[in-house]
């Protein structure tokens, strides 16, 4: 973007690897459908890329509603995974996206097994659209699976391996906060054969309605998002980016682009922007928007610059 | 299609016990059929709050909403001349064609809005609708008077008995006949009631806790025997045959 007042060029653009990004701002998995559900909003092209909704082998219901429980600067959900399973999405969903969005998306992979991770890498592997592979080892909803992989860094090594021998795609394993050491298991995803670490999935949280007395969620517990997060989610990108060679997505409570500029500071490469999409359809547009002004303001020119530069 | 839009309250006053009538003005060409809904965002409050249109025309949206927790509450409090960041056109609102000449129109409590510009277009089109509404009590009742306005034939019915017939509203339906069609919209065991006791088709709207409104989060999914669908965005109205209690 050139700014005609002092002529001077503003770069958005960021690269995950070899995945060149005209912006660094991407909707997060769960918050965007399979993309075409925002196609009424405005022109998808303008994203930095897309998360596309969880993907598990098998189509899933998810978890009985309600689902979703409002709080002070945030939602707590409990969707429990629901997507049409593997195969309709490579099949269906992401050709239904192709007519509103062009550029390359990442494919969100969750399982409850090291073979249904290894199952849903290999299909994705042959889809064209897909630049990364996102490793969902953190959905806080499903039991016996996704984030009982992200607690313990064996278990996180383990899945990432066995998804970096079935695909050529990049790998970036998606991470619970519900950890004591957060490092350690970035550490052990990056000797797994990470290509990359996102960075966080949502904070288990529940509420109780006053009037029944009973928790809200119908699965009592639930994934706690939105911008009450934001300081926590800065925090681990913060200490990940200490600890790890690889590109990392930062991702929770971003809604705005000064908090993109301050999670690029921390140490992420790219952002992921999630509740702020169900509450407000067009975040990612407005942000994507505010960028250029905000660099300005804070006199980045190039976005790529101030990657980790809070770390100098 | 659905978009987002500022609208100014052009009131917003109290006409039953708890219950509240808002007219905004703004943009109202994304709504296309009765019984879609609208997503209000109301400050302090992370989530919109879906409220279903009672009623629309090239200038003003009409809704009426109960005071059910602190959102609703403050939203009674909104005055004249401030404004709502709003996104409208969500849900697939009734099916008009199917009503036949003698529709049933069935609506309790807050469930009784949406039926209002269903019984405007389909009298409009020279339909002869039957208005079956069940509140708690007296003081809960409202828009009789607007629904016989519009020349519609209108039973109500309230729990204690205060007003018209006691009881439900299928205790009114089950004397009805030649009825040609039901929409119902209503608490979840109304709506139950009267998919039991309703003869020949219909279709009902349901209510969910949702997240979005327009499809992206899956907070409102329910099965349905055509498969999963998102209430907010496949939804809110189902047809009779395809669901599943």
């Amino acid at each position: 973007m050139v700014d005609t007042n002092n002529e001077k060029t503003y770069d958005l653009s960021v690269n995950l690897g070899d995945f060149k990004l005209d912006n660094p701002v991407i909707p997060a998995s769960g918050t965007f459908g399979f993309g075409y559900e925002f196609e009424d909003y405005y022109d998808l092209n303008i994203l930095g890329s897309i998360s596309l909704k969880g993907t598990t082998k098998d189509a899933r219901f998810g978890n009985p509603t309600p689902r979703i429980a409002e709080c002070k600067k945030g939602l707590i959900n409990s969707i429990g995974l629901q997507n049409p399973g593997i195969d309709a999405v490579i099949e269906k969903e992401i050709p239904r996206l192709r007519y509103s969005y062009k550029k390359k998306v990442i494919a969100n992979i969750s399982g409850f097994s090291i073979e249904e991770y290894k199952e849903c890498c290999e299909k994705i592997d042959k889809v064209e659209e897909v630049a990364i592979i996102e490793l969902n080892i953190s959905c806080p909803n499903v039991h016996n699976g996704g984030m009982a992989f992200g607690t313990s860094p064996e278990a996180a090594k383990e899945v990432t391996k066995v998804a970096k021998e079935v695909t050529t795609k990049p790998v970036y394993v998606k991470l619970t906060p519900n950890v004591t050491n957060i490092v350690e298991i970035a550490k052990a995803c990056e000797e797994g054969g990470a290509d990359g670490i996102c960075l966080i999935n949502t904070l288990l949280g529940m509420r109780i309605d006053l009037k029944t007395k009973k928790p809200t969620i119908a699965n009592k517990m639930g994934g706690f998002s939105g911008p009450a997060i934001f300081p926590v989610a800065l925090r681990m990108v913060y200490q990940v980016y200490e600890a790890v060679n690889i590109p990392i997505i930062g991702v929770g409570g971003i809604e705005t682009a000064d908090d993109v500029i301050e999670m690029m500071l921390a140490g992420a490469t790219a952002v992921e922007v999630g509740a702020a999409n169900l509450k407000n359809p067009y975040a990612c547009k407005e942000i994507i928007d505010d960028l250029p002004i905000k660099m300005k303001k804070y006199g980045i020119e190039n976005l790529k610059n101030i990657i980790g530069m809070a770390h100098q | 299609m659905y978009k987002r839009n500022k609208y100014k309250v052009k009131s917003n006053k109290k006409i039953a016990k708890n219950v509240y009538e808002m007219i905004l003005e703004g943009d109202t060409t994304y709504i296309v059929r009765p019984g879609q809904f609208i997503n209000i965002e109301i400050d302090e409050f992370y989530l919109r709050r879906p409220i279903s249109v009672c009623d629309y025309d090239s200038e003003t949206i009409t809704v009426i909403y109960k005071v059910v927790g602190n959102g609703t509450e403050k939203m009674s409090t909104l005055k004249e001349g401030e404004i709502l960041d709003i996104l409208t056109g969500l849900g697939n609102g009734f099916s008009e064609k199917a009503s036949g000449e003698r529709p049933l129109l069935i609506g309790g409590g807050v469930g009784t809005p949406p039926m209002y510009n269903l019984c405007k277009k389909l009298i409009e089109q020279g339909k002869k609708p039957i208005v079956v509404l069940g509140f708690g009590a007296i003081d809960e009742v409202f828009y009789e008077d607007k629904f016989k306005k519009l020349g519609a034939q209108v039973l109500i019915s309230t729990v204690d008995g205060s007003y018209g017939t006691k009881g439900f509203v299928t205790d009114i339906i089950k004397q009805l006949k030649d009825y040609t069609y039901y929409y119902a919209c209503g608490p979840k065991n109304m709506l139950k009631a009267v998919y039991d006791i309703a003869v020949g088709d219909g279709e009902l709207s349901f209510e969910e806790k949702m997240g979005c409104g327009f499809g992206a989060c899956m907070g409102c999914t329910c099965k349905t025997k055509n498969g999963d669908k998102r209430l907010c965005k496949h939804g809110p109205v189902l047809k009779k045959e395809e669901i599943i209690w």
